[in-house]
């Protein structure tokens, strides 16, 4: 989504992220300065817009059955945005199911507004209802910032998606071999520049799972966590994770785990 | 495909930390299966594990005589040069080292793939941005120079990292075809040649 706001500092930002990196002096520059501007940009969120949009959206009856998403039970009860995405993933009774934000968000959409979940499933990425679902999500978010991550670690639904997670973390498949832990299994590592959170630990689970959904400077495009996740699938070499299919709630459950009673700061801002 | 062992051939092998729980690995089973679908060139059969990437897929290595048995069998995979030439050019060797791209399910074909080993490796004097997952490579040919071992270890070790460290974070470039034969002798060279950025500053 384009960003009017603040535009000036997120295009500079932009232009440093896909220069040439030779033509800077020395990396650590650089990465200095990308964290200056992230630090400029931390009090006007170029996130803002795409959560304003889907604060209205959130509030607006749409799809077959006319209504808003404002009876929506996130967890804390109907209609309830504040601090709510801080405990997903979460086990819900009735679906039966464990469900990160995403999935959460298409059982609201198909239960009170009647709009099919495959509508957002087979979408592409920023695209239809799954834009749709990008500006719910960053609205939703927004309302969790600055909240202690709070997951349920003693449902016995959640227990078995924490152990699916750890073994898909730990998963080697495909033409390089790679794992999740490959990438975020040591401390202090990084790709090229790109530094590499340890997800293993809660330091690294909170600075990575605590900082997501998030709006990427590099293409101006705001994330949500199952595009996120899809990303790294995709580097990692692997066939494609269906949209919040249950190894990207599992791999959710694990990382909030771990990261619970850190702070949120959502929606972040990325390179 | 060669060496694939689909995940229901699996339950059959159930490793001891899972001795207890043959459910939960039908479950996990059950849920990779649900959960990937084929997109472009990343087909869904990736997902099935190789013998050897399972037993490295655990929170801890495997036993030392595991690790040793699976180096033995991937050391059989690695072809040397049939001319017995392991220098290209280094110049396209660099080109190869720096390029990341290939096999994701947004690249077109299986073919043309770069090598990214500045995603994991410091290799010369004059590029800043590289990674740290593997260790510097810096100066590789100057402080090991070209006796036959080094230079035959080395194209091992680019073909198939597994055949020296059985869990190795590096791809098996010349076994898993993600390289051809002729971009592994560039990025010989461009380790080996004393002209490289690799050894020249
Ligand atoms: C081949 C490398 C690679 C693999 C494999 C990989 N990632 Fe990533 N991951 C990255 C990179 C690089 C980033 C930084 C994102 C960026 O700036 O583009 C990242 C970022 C992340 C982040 C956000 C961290 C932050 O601080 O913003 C999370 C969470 C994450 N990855 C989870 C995973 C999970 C879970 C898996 C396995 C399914 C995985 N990654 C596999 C390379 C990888
Ligand atoms: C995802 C990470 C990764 C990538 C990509 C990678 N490597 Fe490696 N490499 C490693 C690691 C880790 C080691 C250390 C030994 C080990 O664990 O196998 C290593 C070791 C090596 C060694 C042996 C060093 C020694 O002192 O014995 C060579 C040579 C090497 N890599 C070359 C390459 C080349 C050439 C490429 C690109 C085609 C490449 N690597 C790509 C991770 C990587």
């Amino acid at each position: 989504m384009p960003i009017p706001r603040r535009l000036k500092a997120a295009v500079m930002l932009t232009a440093l992220a896909v220069a040439p990196v030779a033509a800077l002096a020395a990396g650590d520059k650089m990465m200095d300065a990308i964290n200056e501007y992230r630090e400029l940009l931390a009090d006007g969120n170029p996130s803002e817009l795409v959560a304003a949009q889907g604060e209205e959206l959130w509030k607006t009856p749409r799809g077959p059955k006319k209504a808003s998403l404002e009876q929506c039970d996130l967890g804390l009860g109907p209609g309830v945005v504040k601090g709510a995405s801080a405990q997903l993933p979460r086990f819900f009774k009735d679906t039966g199911k464990v469900q990160d934000l995403e999935t959460r968000l298409m059982t609201c959409m198909e239960t009170l507004q009647g709009i099919d979940p495959n509508k957002v499933i087979n979408e592409r990425w920023l695209k239809g209802e799954r834009e749709n679902m990008a500006a719910l999500v960053a609205y939703v978010v927004t309302e969790s910032n600055g909240v202690k991550v709070k997951v349920d670690t003693r449902h016995p639904a959640m227990k078995k998606m924490y152990e699916l997670g750890k073994q898909t973390f730990y998963y080697r498949a495909g033409p390089m071999d790679f794992s999740c832990a490959t990438c975020h299994g040591d401390q202090g590592k990084r790709i090229r520049m790109q530094e590499l959170p340890d997800l293993r630990t809660h330091e690294g689970a909170i600075a990575g799972w605590g900082s997501w959904p998030a709006y990427r400077v590099s293409n101006g495009q705001f994330w949500t966590m199952q595009h996120r996740l899809n990303d790294c699938f995709r580097q990692q070499r692997t066939a494609e994770p269906i949209y919040g299919s249950d190894v990207t709630i599992a791999l959710s459950v694990y990382l909030a785990t771990k990261a619970n009673g850190g702070k949120m700061v959502t929606p972040g801002i990325k390179r | 495909m060669k060496k694939i062992t689909t995940i229901a051939a699996l339950v059959l092998a159930i490793p001891a930390a899972w001795a207890a729980g043959e459910d939960s690995y039908a479950d996990f089973k059950a849920m990779m299966d649900a959960s990937f679908k084929t997109t472009g060139i990343a087909a869904k059969h990736r997902m099935y594990q190789l013998d050897f990437q399972k037993a490295c897929s655990q929170e801890k290595q495997p036993s030392k005589a595991e690790m040793a048995r699976i180096e033995a069998e991937q050391l059989k995979t690695i072809r040397y040069p049939a001319d017995g030439k392991y220098f290209g050019d280094w110049k396209q060797g660099e080109k190869i080292a720096l390029d990341g791209r290939g096999l994701t399910w947004t690249d077109k074909t299986p073919h043309n793939n770069g090598g990214g080993c500045y995603n994991c490796h410091q290799l010369s004097h004059h590029e800043i941005s590289y990674g740290t997952i593997g260790p510097s490579l810096l100066e590789y040919g100057k402080t090991r120079g070209n006796a036959e071992d080094v230079v035959k270890y080395t194209w091992g070790k680019i073909y198939n990292a597994k055949a020296f460290n059985a869990c190795s974070n590096m791809p098996r470039n010349g076994d898993a075809e993600i390289l051809t034969e002729q971009q592994m002798k560039h990025l010989m060279a461009f380790l080996f040649d004393p002209a490289s950025p690799v050894n020249k500053k």
